[in-house]
């Protein structure tokens, strides 16, 4: 491209997104060539087409695609850029598939500051870059003030299943062991303690990462791993009822061995809320045959982002779906869905 | 978490199940009244029912501030937010309690009403103070717990000489509640549910104090022992219940001494009697018009009542047809007794106030109980 084209360069630190940036016209083609071509640079992206054309090998292949509309938009350990970049590559590779291309949809709301949007730019490409998983096509659309919330991200992501790999929500048997990588609840923590009426003091990080390493592990150990899925909104809790149901068998967890980080049961406690429901975004939930099982948590324990992992349960014979658990207590209760949005008791 | 783990101990739980599964009389059936929503919480969340003996129930009481307050105030409250275009503050989990006509605030938020959730009375007034030409009203509830932080944002309010923050005072008591429970006919009927003693209030009884207890334990018979919420709590004084009901005694004792005392938190008492004065009655929803059980705002404090400021009317709303809220708030009936139990009233789409709030007898059934 031809930077002459615009002489005057972008002015990122104090300009701000308005409608003829997404008009299709100069405005735009500025934006798109010295903001996000020049972060998220590419050979397939620098083509600058409407689409992105690849060679794939042969076999499945998955699709999958996250739109991401998260408030706070920079949050302890992460922003919507990082994050829109781990949510689809996870989807993808919750499928044992080991994740190729992104695309990338952004939809800016007018008077949106160029500097934010480079920033969350900027955090896309590190972490694309990281994972190894290039954003080689993308769309931009803006609209009026009011009628967004400064930025959404959609991203879709392609993939492809190693041979002899069929992961699915509807495999868990009766038998299997349920297995989780790592402390839960840390993603949701580390966003409310930033929520504009919400400021609390916390150490905790969001747990946002991308999860495809892990998996490609795990499916070269264990290629007939019957379920994997990354517990994110409504947290492991409902993921768990969400299998239970699909594969229509029940579920019995030990509340002793599920990780959960120190400050966020803490937080959960201040808050009035369980932290089987609160939000993940860089950890998975395996279930596979039990002869399996310690293998693959040695597998997982020995990967940087599965160190926590731990075997919590197994999976039961219940037509009902019921996921219950032991508490650590000495008791027993059910495990439910997630009903409405989680919202504090009063006392 | 130190002060919180120890009350959760695994092995002081099994001591404790045992010594009750000695003590229960094998002949007897006891019948626990736990008054409050976090009790509640905790007996489903804890699996404490599984370490009791099958001759000791759990009824649970009324206790949850959100469940007893009455269609018609959140009616008002849409009115005002419909009628005079207000900021309306309110607690989380109140957001989804039905109003009349399958509306609920959560609803009325979404077609644009401005409805904030805060977490303490502080931020409502901190709307206020930010937002000066808006006008601010905070739909404050919840028993004594609750009462001290409103009295105080009202005195802040007139400190400041805030004009545009009133308060929509709902705070209820305790004391009354279970006075009207005792006194209901269901209780000493021939097909009663007889509740032999009283798991008594946790956080309210940190500002009243166990004092306003005893007369209760005289007039009706009834052991009362406060309990805080934490499991262990629950199991120690639901021991020491058993205890007084195996030797016929009816005595409020205290099994919450770290934080209760006789006669409770005086300086916040003192603060509450200040700005609020008892209400001749109040509707509870499952108890009907209650006799002094509710506090409105001293006419010293009129220019923040929202009722005066907004000239607010009585609404007298009646309950969703077929709800047995009120049944299962009095302890006569189970959740699962109610015909609309898990067929129209779920989680996700409450009818009765008992199915919204995490701790509301019906959504604690159907988040644990289901299975036992």
């Amino acid at each position: 491209m031809n930077k002459k084209r615009f002489p005057v360069r972008l002015n990122i630190r104090n300009n701000v997104i308005d409608m003829t940036h997404g008009s299709g016209g100069r405005a735009m083609a500025q934006l798109i060539e010295e903001l996000f071509v020049k972060h998220l640079d590419n050979d397939l992206l620098r083509q600058a087409n409407d689409q992105a054309a690849f060679n794939v090998p042969g076999g499945r292949m998955v699709m999958s695609t996250d739109g991401h509309v998260i408030s706070p938009l920079f949050f302890p350990g992460g922003d919507i850029g990082s994050l829109s970049v781990h949510g689809t590559i996870n989807d993808v590779a919750m499928s044992g598939a080991r994740p190729l291309y992104l695309s990338a949809g952004f939809i800016l709301e007018e008077g949106f500051p160029l500097s934010e949007l480079e920033k969350i730019v900027a955090s896309m490409a590190e972490a694309s870059a990281t994972a190894g998983v290039p954003v080689v096509t993308g769309d931009t659309k803006v609209v009026e003030k009011g009628k967004g919330d400064g930025i959404f991200i959609t991203t879709t992501g392609v993939g492809m299943v190693p041979e002899g790999v069929q992961i699915s929500g509807d495999r868990a048997l009766p038998g299997d062991a349920i297995l989780i990588s790592g402390t839960i609840g840390d993603h949701g923590v580390a966003i409310m303690s930033s929520r504009e009426n919400l400021e609390f003091e916390t150490s905790i990080q969001s747990d946002s990462a991308a999860l495809h390493t892990l998996v490609a592990d795990m499916v070269t150990a264990v290629p007939d791993i019957h379920c994997l899925r990354d517990p994110t909104r409504g947290g492991l809790a409902t993921t768990l009822n969400e299998l239970a149901q699909q594969s229509s068998v029940g579920m019995i967890l030990d509340e002793n061995r599920i990780p959960v980080n120190p400050s966020v049961t803490a937080a959960c406690e201040l808050l009035g809320l369980d932290p089987l429901y609160v939000a993940n975004e860089g950890k998975l939930v395996c279930i596979c045959a039990r002869e399996y099982s310690q293998s693959l948590l040695s597998i997982m324990q020995a990967h940087p982002l599965g160190h926590n992992a731990a075997v919590i349960g197994e999976v039961t014979d219940d037509p009902n779906g019921f996921v219950q658990m032991q508490t650590r207590f000495g008791g027993s209760r059910i495990v439910d869905w997630l009903s409405g949005e989680q919202l504090p008791r009063i006392c | 978490m130190k002060y919180i783990d120890e009350f959760r101990r695994r092995d002081l739980a099994r001591q404790l199940s045992s010594a009750i599964k000695k003590t229960v009389d094998p002949e007897k059936h006891y019948n626990l009244m736990e008054f409050c929503g976090g009790h509640t919480h905790a007996i489903f969340r804890y699996g404490v029912q599984k370490l009791m003996p099958d001759n000791v129930s759990y009824i649970h009481g009324p206790g949850c501030p959100v469940c007893v307050l009455p269609v018609g105030r959140i009616d008002n409250a849409l009115q005002l937010v419909n009628e005079h275009d207000v900021t309306l503050c309110t607690y989380g989990d109140l957001m989804r309690v039905p109003a009349s006509g399958l509306n609920s605030l959560l609803r009325a938020k979404a077609r644009g009403a401005d409805i904030r959730m805060v977490y303490s009375a502080m931020d409502a007034l901190n709307i206020a103070r930010e937002n000066p030409e808006k006008e601010v009203v905070f739909f404050a509830i919840g028993f004594e717990t609750t009462t001290p932080p409103t009295a105080l944002i009202i005195k802040q309010a007139q400190a400041e000489q805030i004009k545009n923050f009133t308060v929509f005072c709902n705070h209820v008591l305790t004391p009354p509640a279970m006075r009207s429970i005792l006194g209901e006919p269901e209780n000493s009927g021939q097909d009663r549910i007889v509740i032999d003693g009283f798991l008594g209030p946790s956080h309210v009884s940190t500002i009243i104090g166990s004092r306003p207890y005893e007369v209760f334990a005289e007039q009706f018979y009834k052991p009362i022992v406060i309990a805080g919420f934490e499991p262990l709590d629950v199991m120690q004084a639901s021991l020491m219940l058993i205890r007084q009901i195996n030797e016929g005694r009816h005595d409020v004792e205290n099994e919450y001494t770290r934080a209760v005392s006789r006669n409770g938190n005086r300086k916040a008492q003192a603060l509450v009697a200040e700005v609020l004065e008892l209400r001749p009655e109040f509707e509870w929803r499952g108890l009907g018009m209650v006799p002094k059980s509710a506090l409105k705002i001293r006419s010293e404090y009129a220019e923040f009542d929202a009722e005066k400021h907004f000239n607010m009317p009585p609404v007298h709303s009646s309950d969703v047809k077929g709800c047995e809220c009120p049944q299962i708030l009095r302890g006569v009936k189970k959740p699962t007794d109610c015909q609309l139990f898990g067929t129209i009233c779920t989680p996700e789409n409450p009818m009765g106030a008992c199915m919204v709030s995490s701790e509301g007898a019906c959504a604690a059934y159907w988040t644990y109980g289901r299975l036992s």
